[in-house]
């Protein structure tokens, strides 16, 4: 069992984790109600999922070529990123009311993603979106 | 070919197949999905999904000719999944 053996081992394994995971993320998009439970799925596959085959294709590149740890770029990019556009989603979900409302906040009349301004109460009221 | 060469080479092609079918499902979503958000998650899925087939080319190739491919589409996706929310936000991009 030389270190070559073990490392192709290794890049299977990881092959195989970041599959199921892509898989366990379509399933979780296709089969899951509501919009809030739906992305909770694909998260995962932004980061483990992928992570797992970055991690394949940097063992892969160690074994069989000279060795490269530039996929680490891209893990560490896609850890960075997923939260913040998860978040930019969720508050999309909640603009466009498609999820259960948030408590109303102590102090203030309504969220700041809900808040139409004075200007615009005419288009929210009349549902016809006039352009600026 | 040995046989730890084989298993990997079976794995390679049973990650090439669940990642296409995730991407299906995704592409199903994109089509269905009843509001906004949900085809705002199901486009950046794509493109988590489009990196995941980029590199295992690569892997089934044994280049590392990929790396820049894939990590331009990685900061695209970010980008685009941002803009669009933002527009759905804020009527606006850059205010």
């Amino acid at each position: 069992m030389t270190l070559a053996v073990i490392g192709t081992y290794a890049v299977a394994f990881c092959l195989v984790v970041g599959a199921f995971f892509a898989l366990v993320a379509a399933i979780g998009l296709l089969k899951l109600n509501g919009s809030m439970t739906r992305l909770h799925a694909p998260t995962k596959v932004g980061t483990v999922g992928i992570g797992a085959l970055l991690l394949a294709s940097m063992i892969h590149s160690y074994v069989y070529a000279e060795g490269s740890m530039h996929e680490l770029l891209i893990i560490a990019f896609l850890f960075v990123t997923a939260p913040i556009s998860a978040n930019f989603i969720a508050k999309v979900n909640i603009h466009k009311r498609a999820c259960d409302m948030p408590p109303s906040p102590r102090q203030d009349k309504t969220w700041s993603t809900l808040n139409v301004p004075e200007a615009d109460l005419e288009i929210e009221e009349t549902g016809t979106d006039q352009p600026r | 070919m040995t046989l730890a060469q084989e298993v990997m080479q079976w794995s390679l092609v049973a990650a090439f197949v669940c990642v296409a079918l995730s991407q299906l499902g995704a592409m199903v979503r994109l089509v269905i999905g009843p509001s906004t958000g949900d085809r705002i998650l199901a486009l950046d899925t794509m493109v988590v999904n489009a990196i995941g087939l980029i590199v295992l080319l690569g892997v089934a190739q044994g280049t590392g000719i990929y790396f820049e491919a894939s990590l331009i589409i990685a900061m695209l996706g970010f980008v685009s999944t941002v803009a669009y929310a933002r527009f759905v936000l804020r009527g606006d991009i850059i205010e």
